[in-house]
């Protein structure tokens, strides 16, 4: 048996051994240990390294607030720092090893960082690392050079490198009572709501249920209050309305009653079963929450007592009881209050030696003393701890007399051997929940504890949460908010019996004890109540200035143990009351929640790909293909050995001698039907739709409401109320929003319908001089002919069988059809093309060809409407109505939109006859050096075949005034400057011959 | 945060879209009142408080709705499609 483990008592199974490492040594502990409960029993105290002084630090806890006992879990390559050695549920082959120190935990060279405590007090970064005003290390440059090492010796553990290997799951859940925390309050909450029938979830952080029924010596019932928990327990699991969560922290409670918990489902776990995450993310909407989240105890401030073997009273009886261990052989207690001689008691009927009881109060009640001979310990009633003694444990401790009213010690310093101190700083109910939820915690005076607000949300709170300290009040509290929160009504039927020793639950107010050396706030950042003091003294007045700049509470233990001390501590510095003084407000996480939980199974690339109904025909025919959006898109069909420039000039080329074909499937397309859909388009559209002939097509232009140009496409009219609407590519989610928002909250009276009929058609635009005869050769049921298909024309026909609607319009500039068929039959009236095509010379051809072909005819596009152009900016003033109102027309004509001022679009020509980025910026003198004045820049380039030239189309100020006058490109970063024309932006066939035939 | 939408019942805010101050008046489409179309395309309110939204059920049935939201609590108080009718009040 191990040299601390009790031969019996304790929740731990004796005849299940389990063996794992810590800092590579091998050790034993039995099923229900936690690695600090079975460390402790193998005798070892010393747990971890301080933060900064790197001092000697061993458990102060025994459950999720441990600031000390920080380990780093191995599994494989990943490993995971930070976690408390008390939440680490041991398992056969666990490898955990301490953080913090160098070369080992007990021979650690940062431990020289205590020589230099003055330098290390609050605000060392700040005082130490402003640089000299000149010099080579002036400024930040000397906290640059230091960086490095401090961060190596000041810290927590560290991050794994490697990827994460472990599988996470998301749950979403609904339910009528969540219940917080399984206490006595918490099981009594559960088991009544749940008799009402409604649908309970009872979440306990810890691996077992019943919270301090597990390790206090009351009993309820008769029975052993951990014995009476397992009832409860088995009782609510047998109901179908109940879901047990172990292992699962609430660590955020958020609006809508919304709340946020982590369930740690196979970390526990050597194999995980199979399918089974390690861990998974709740999001759980209750209808009603009852809190029973418990209470923290609350260390003392004295000098040393963060040395190992000085822990929490309640820490040392869970040991004891819960574990079967020992912390201590010969152990002192040190109080403020009554709960501190339970603690006594139970770890005597452990088996140790209570040595003494050190009490700050000098009046202790005849209860407490007869606890105190009880307990064989010899009481030291208005004492205080003003030394602890040992180095990687503790041997004694030194006491002297204390008044309480003004913090006095005197008398002579008495020396007490003991390696283990229990104290009790009182107790601070786990409000963080409440807080997270709403408003601010109000201060009890007798209770010296912050209460939890006035719920803002729907929460009922029962037990320590609440500030009603005992068992008996815990089960009562727990039964009247289970009732409620399940809408039952109250029970008059006779609670649960609990026998229990006494006890006033008021401690007394006293915080710290002020004595020479380093007395700890906050353990896990190394906050001493001197460094509280020096940042009172450095003019800090308000909390949440001295919480950053002391840094207390700020550790991932998120002050737990050290708020209330370092509050009272503040206060009474301030000389001010602790109300006074405020608190910080708690915000979630309340533990630390893996990244991994929160991503789930939403990790890689989310974003969905839409694919055109060709795109297959695409990639086997050598497209490259292009993401715009979330569409791919064929960039170029390029053939062996060809640049992506060179294939795209042959494309267009081939394109304007003969013909071209290209899938423009992605365009936004809206089915706008109804009665008022001709009034409702002349709203939207600024040029008119209603006096549009069905079976003919027509641009056009939207504005925004605050007059700048929106979006372009082209309008079918199909039938008399039947529109097709196309949209750009990148605008059709945005424009279907905009008629959707119009027509329901505008103007609800229009009888309109707006559908999203994008993914039903796939579309081919063909174009060149050949194309109309290529179209001849493969459509049946219409002619094509100048008369049956004008410019703008419609006509529905077949193509390989297959119904198709032809719409003769041209984006290219050429002659040009857009013949859309339904999206399942798209690459059979595309292959139909091709094979008509293919005789009279058809290429297909990309976005980089119909990107050249479009700034070749001046065309606008997304480059141009970029939100900041209106339509005179872009030569579109003749699409502005004047004889009707539309959307954006009372705003477009405001001076600053009419400026002769404003950039206009123009074409450019490179005189260098070298190729133009797009960005680049146009400026008027020859400066190569220092490019100034930017009078515009460059939205689209290419080289165009057509012309033989670099051509660009741009946004030049006062541009239209502009044409046939010289500049220069100017792109600094890309190492380009040159030589222009400005001209007109129709840089080819302006007058449009080509395209109407 | 949880908004009733009268087609669809509660569903979670990811599934919609805020689509601005429901206070908003939209002036005449003939009229040429600049201070009006100014201020109903510029000019919001921002209460600490109960406040009248637009929310559109982009990932639902694309239906705008009223919403009375409390800015400071989260709170809906009542949602009604923007076309009229159907009002549900969910202040408990």
């Amino acid at each position: 048996m191990s040299p601390r483990r009790a031969e019996t008592g304790g929740r731990i199974d004796r005849l299940r051994t389990i063996r794992f490492t810590f800092d590579g040594s091998p050790y034993t502990g039995h099923a229900g240990d936690t690695l600090a409960s079975a460390l402790l029993a193998s005798g070892v105290t010393l747990f971890g390294r301080s933060f900064k002084y790197h001092r000697p630090r061993g458990l102060l806890a025994a459950g999720v607030e441990e600031p000390n006992a920080l380990v780093t879990v191995l599994r494989g390559e990943v490993r995971e720092p930070n976690i408390p050695a008390t939440m680490v549920e041991i398992y056969d082959g666990l490898v955990a090893v301490s953080q913090n120190r160098s070369p080992s935990l007990a021979w650690d060279i940062g431990a020289l960082n205590q020589l230099g405590g003055k330098l290390l007090s609050a605000g060392f970064y700040y005082k130490t690392f402003m640089g000299p005003v000149f010099g080579p290390l002036k400024g930040t440059r000397f906290w640059m050079f230091c960086e490095h090492f401090i961060r190596r010796a000041a810290g927590l553990g560290k991050a794994s490198i490697a990827p994460d290997t472990a599988r996470y799951e998301r749950m979403n859940a609904f339910c009528d009572v969540l219940v917080v925390g399984s206490g006595p309050a918490g099981l009594m909450a559960a088991k009544a709501a749940a008799d009402q029938g409604a649908r309970v979830i009872l979440a306990e952080l810890e691996a077992r249920f019943g919270g301090s029924a597990n390790w206090s010596d009351e009993t309820i019932d008769g029975a052993p209050a951990a014995d009476w928990a397992g009832r409860i327990v088995g009782q609510l699991e047998g109901n179908d309305n109940v879901c047990l969560l172990p292992r699962t922290t609430v660590w955020g409670y958020y609006d809508g009653n919304t709340l946020a918990a982590l369930e740690r489902v196979t970390d526990h776990k050597e194999v995980p079963a199979k399918g089974e995450p390690r861990q998974r993310s709740w999001a759980i909407r209750a209808k009603t929450v009852v809190l029973a989240t418990g209470s923290f105890e609350r260390p003392l401030v004295f000098p040393g007592n963060d040395r190992p073997g000085v822990m929490l009273a309640h820490a040392a009886a869970r040991y004891a009881n819960q574990y079967g261990v020992l912390p201590g052989e010969r152990i002192a207690l040190f109080t403020n209050n009554d709960s501190a001689y339970r603690s006594a008691l139970a770890l005597k009927k452990a088996g140790a030696a209570v040595v003494a009881i050190v009490d700050v109060r000098s009046d202790v009640s005849n209860e407490m003393s007869r606890l105190a001979s009880e307990a064989e310990a010899e009481l030291l009633a208005g004492h205080a701890v003003v030394a602890t003694e040992g180095g990687k444990a503790l041997t004694g401790l030194k006491v002297q007399r204390f008044d309480m009213m003004s913090g006095a010690l005197s008398g002579d310093e008495r020396s007490i051997h003991a390696d283990c101190l229990a104290m009790s700083g009182g107790w601070s109910p786990t409000i963080h929940l409440a807080s997270q939820a709403g408003a601010k915690a109000e201060w009890d005076p007798a209770k010296q504890a912050f209460l939890p607000p006035q719920p803002t949300q729907r929460w009922i709170g029962a037990g320590a949460f609440t500030g009603s300290f005992s068992t008996a009040q815990a089960i009562a509290e727990g039964r009247a908010a289970g009732l409620q929160a399940a809408g039952g009504s109250a029970s008059s039927a006779p609670l649960p019996v609990v026998e229990a020793a006494p006890g006033d639950p008021d401690p007394a107010p006293v915080f710290e004890i002020k004595a020479k050396g380093k007395s700890f706030v906050d353990f896990q950042h190394d906050v001493t109540a001197e460094d509280v003091r020096l940042a009172h003294r450095e003019g800090f007045v308000s909390v949440e200035h001295l919480k950053r700049y002391t840094t207390l509470g700020m550790a991932t233990d998120q002050g737990k143990n050290s708020n209330v001390p370092g509050l009272a501590i503040m206060a009474e510095a301030l000389g001010k009351p602790i109300p006074e003084v405020g608190t910080t407000r708690f915000r979630p996480p309340y533990t630390a929640v893996s990244i991994g939980s929160l991503a789930a199974e939403r990790f890689g690339d989310l974003k969905p790909e839409r694919l055109t109904p060709m795109h297959d025909w695409h990639i086997a025919n050598g497209a490259t293909m292009y993401s715009a959006g979330l569409w791919y898109r064929p960039m170029i069909y390029g053939l062996p050995g060809e640049t992506v420039e060179q294939a795209y000039v042959r494309e267009a080329k081939a394109t304007r001698e003969s013909a071209g074909i290209v899938d423009v499937s992605t365009l936004g397309k809206i089915a706008v039907q109804g009665p008022d859909a001709a009034e409702f388009l002349d709203r939207v559209y600024t040029n008119m739709f209603s006096t549009l002939a069905v079976g003919k097509a027509r641009y056009g232009l939207m504005l925004r409401e605050d007059g700048l140009a929106f979006d372009d496409g082209t309008t079918w009219r199909l039938g008399e109320q039947e529109f097709l609407m196309t949209t750009t590519t990148a605008n059709a989610g945005k424009v279907m929003q905009h008629l959707e928002y119009f027509l329901d909250v505008i103007w609800p009276e229009l009888k309109v319908t707006v559908t999203s009929v994008t993914d039903e058609w796939a579309g081919a635009a063909i174009g060149g001089p050949k194309a109309r005869a290529i179209l001849a050769a493969c459509v049946t049921g219409t002619a094509v002919d100048n008369a049956a298909l004008p410019f703008m024309g419609i006509v529905h026909g077949r193509i390989a069988g297959v119904p198709v609607v032809i719409c003769r319009l041209s984006f290219s500039g050429e002659m040009a059809f857009e013949v859309y068929s339904g999206a399942g039959y798209g690459t059979r009236v595309w292959e139909a093309l091709v094979e008509a095509g293919r005789p009279l010379g058809l290429v297909t051809y990309g976005l980089e060809a119909l990107g050249t072909m479009r700034i070749e005819k001046g065309h606008v596009t997304g480059a141009e409407i970029d939100g900041r152009t209106t339509a005179r900016d872009l030569h579109l003033e003749w699409m502005l109505s004047k004889k009707k109102p539309f959307i954006g027309s009372a705003m477009m004509d405001r001076e600053g939109l009419i400026s002769p001022e404003r950039l206009q679009l123009v074409g450019l020509v490179s005189l260098d006859n070298r190729p133009f980025n797009g960005g680049a910026h146009i400026v008027e003198e020859l400066d190569e050096e220092n490019p100034h004045d930017s009078i515009g820049h460059i939205t689209a380039c290419c080289y165009s075949p057509a012309l033989g030239k670099y051509i660009a189309l741009a946004l030049v100020k006062d541009g239209k005034a502009r044409h046939g006058t010289r500049a220069f490109v100017s792109d600094p970063l890309r190492k380009r400057f040159g030589p222009i024309e400005i001209v007109s932006n129709h840089f080819y066939d302006p007058d449009g011959s080509r395209m109407h035939g | 945060m949880l908004i009733t939408c009268p087609y669809c019942g509660p569903r979670d805010v990811i599934e919609f879209t805020y689509q601005g101050d429901g206070n908003r008046e939209r002036p005449q489409p003939a009229s040429q009142d600049l201070d009006a179309w100014n201020a109903y395309v510029y000019d919001r309110l921002n209460p600490a408080g109960d406040h009248n939204e637009i929310w559109q059920h982009s990932g639902g049935c694309r239906a705008h709705l009223r919403v009375v939201r409390n800015t400071l609590t989260h709170e809906i108080l009542s949602t009604a499609f923007a076309r009229g009718g159907h009002k549900t009040e969910s202040r408990s």
